[in-house]
């Protein structure tokens, strides 16, 4: 490897961790403020002045300070390592997210399956942290989370599978290649198996049982304090990131749009952040499901539907090639 | 989406003593409709109170705080002896004052020393205001006087009389209220001399007979 090589390798990891940094910030901001509005509230007015646009960095120096505890009967290492290990995957998912053909830090050919094998990685945090806890309502909260992991992973495939289908490539660039707009019809209900299969692996409302506050506390993440706490709470909307980034990709073309050519990323990257309002309003305008309605709507709505999605891509694949 | 529209069957009292639940249209207009309704808050103007920055707007009958207007007290305690929670205080003396003719009465009257409401005791019940017979307490709408020593929401006279400016003039009577006392006083007419033929006299008292008593 040249010195040219390394300094290129270098220049994209940093430009991801940055990305990573901002973005999740960004949708957080636009939760507060979406979320008050939509309540009838102004959200956070203060923080760095204008309208708190630097509220998020507030809290975030506010859970550097915090003390941060390890409860005596934890098993101390596993309960240290687990948001690291929600973390991470998010990071290395958005590494591989083309937000143009050009503007993709790691261009992987099989871009698909690396995402949706790299992000169920992220619930094993949860998992990890629910089991070290030592603590009830964190057990429950992690097996709940593991429990939708499974139930809803199988649609999100079958959903994803019905895309590349369409496509013929494994690729995420080649994916968004091949995207026309008559494919907003045609995946349709694909789209819709992908939506709401994102909110439930991110864990948010109506989906997010893992963490009920009434009933559990707050899941495997009752435990956490200051640093780790806020890891935790990054992954959820880096989650929400690397969720919207991927619909915009597989089902709205990606950077497809008027001057592709010159801001085609920034296509993307506004077709995502309507995605993450979308999710943001999920969350406002749905109370929470029940665990038993969770299972439910996984089986016997989402799994048909997918599968109906791959078989209606499939025919046509066929018919047409 | 995920609730079935038809009532289950495994809870049958719920879909019979309810079936005005039937009428909302099933799951997925439910779910719609809370879209729509976030989305119709979203696009409408917020009703937070921004307080610090913005003053409120406060009705003029607000019971912020009670101001005293000294010159009006003349020590009867009503208000002390009203007050349910025991939070007024007040300390006068008398003082003499010479007649100002010769041959005339020495006068007493009450001077106010000490007049306080502990505001970490007052309840706002305001009985204080409606007992005054002399216009000496008035409420004031203005609020902001928290303190960081509960000590010091003692409030003494010459603190409760810098209240009294902020006083609001009285609200303007109904339109076809009844005149003010004072107003109606003075446009009484007259009392005239009585006229003792006019008047009939006076029956002499009967004193029951003691027969009938018994």
């Amino acid at each position: 490897m040249t010195g040219a090589d390394a300094l290129e390798v270098v220049v994209r990891a940093v430009a991801v961790l940055a990305a990573f940094l901002v973005l999740p910030l960004l949708v957080g901001q636009t939760e507060h403020k979406v979320m008050a509005h939509m309540q009838g509230r102004l959200g956070p007015m203060y923080a760095g002045g204008f309208h708190g646009w630097a509220q998020l960095v507030a809290d975030g120096v506010k859970f550097v300070q915090k003390e941060d505890i390890t409860p005596a009967a934890a098993d101390k290492g596993v309960f240290r390592f687990a948001p690291a290990v929600a973390l991470v995957p998010y990071l290395v998912a958005m590494a591989v997210i083309p937000l143009s053909p050009d503007v993709v830090a790691a261009d992987a050919p099989a871009g698909a399956v690396f995402v949706l094998a790299v992000t169920a990685v992220g619930i094993l945090g949860t998992l990890m942290a629910g089991w070290a806890s030592a603590n009830k309502y964190s057990l429950l909260g992690a097996m709940r989370a593991a429990a939708q992991l499974l139930s809803y992973e199988l649609p999100m495939v079958l959903a994803v599978a019905s895309v590349c289908l369409a496509a013929g490539t494994l690729s995420l660039t080649g994916i968004a290649h091949a995207w026309s707009p008559w494919w907003l019809l045609w995946q349709l209900p694909g789209a819709v198996v992908f939506l709401v299969s994102a909110v439930a692996e991110l864990q948010r409302p109506p989906f997010d049982m893992p963490v009920a506050d009434s009933e559990i506390v707050f899941g495997a993440y009752t435990e956490y304090t200051g640093l780790r706490f806020a890891f935790f709470l990054l992954s959820e909307y880096a989650g929400i990131v690397v969720m919207s980034l991927l619909f915009t990709v597989l089902y709205l073309g990606g950077w497809q749009g008027p001057l592709s050519d010159q801001l085609g990323w920034l296509w993307t990257v506004l077709k995502g952040f309507c995605i993450a309002v979308v999710v943001i309003w999920l969350r406002v305008a749905w109370p929470r499901l029940r665990e038993d309605q969770l299972q439910r709507l996984a089986w016997l709505v989402l799994v048909p539907l997918a599968l109906a999605q791959l078989a209606l891509t499939g025919v046509w694949v066929v018919l047409t090639a | 989406m995920s609730e079935p529209t038809k009532p289950q069957p495994a809870n049958p009292a719920s879909s019979n003593a309810r079936p005005a639940r039937r009428s909302s249209g099933g799951a997925v207009p439910g779910i719609l409709k809370g879209l729509a309704t976030t989305a119709r808050t979203l696009a409408r103007p917020t009703h937070t109170a921004e307080y610090p920055d913005v003053s409120p707007h406060l009705p003029p009958r607000s019971r912020g705080v009670i101001a005293l207007l000294e010159e009006n007290c003349t020590s009867c305690m009503l208000c002390a002896r009203e007050c349910p929670d025991w939070c007024i205080y007040i300390d006068s003396h008398k003082e003499t004052i010479p007649a100002t003719t010769p041959g005339g009465r020495d006068r007493q009257r009450n001077v106010l020393d000490r007049f306080a409401i502990d505001f970490s005791l007052c309840m706002y019940c305001g009985i204080c205001i409606e007992v005054c017979p002399f216009d000496a307490l008035h409420w004031s709408p203005e609020f902001e006087y928290s303190e960081l020593d509960i000590r010091d929401l003692l409030h003494e006279k010459d603190r409760l009389g810098q209240w009294m400016p902020t006083v609001p003039p009285p609200p303007a009577l109904d339109e076809h209220a009844a005149e003010p006392a004072e107003v109606a006083a003075v446009n009484k007419p007259p009392r005239t001399a009585r006229t003792p033929t006019a008047r009939p006299a006076r029956p002499t008292r009967v004193t029951p007979a003691p027969e009938g008593e018994a």
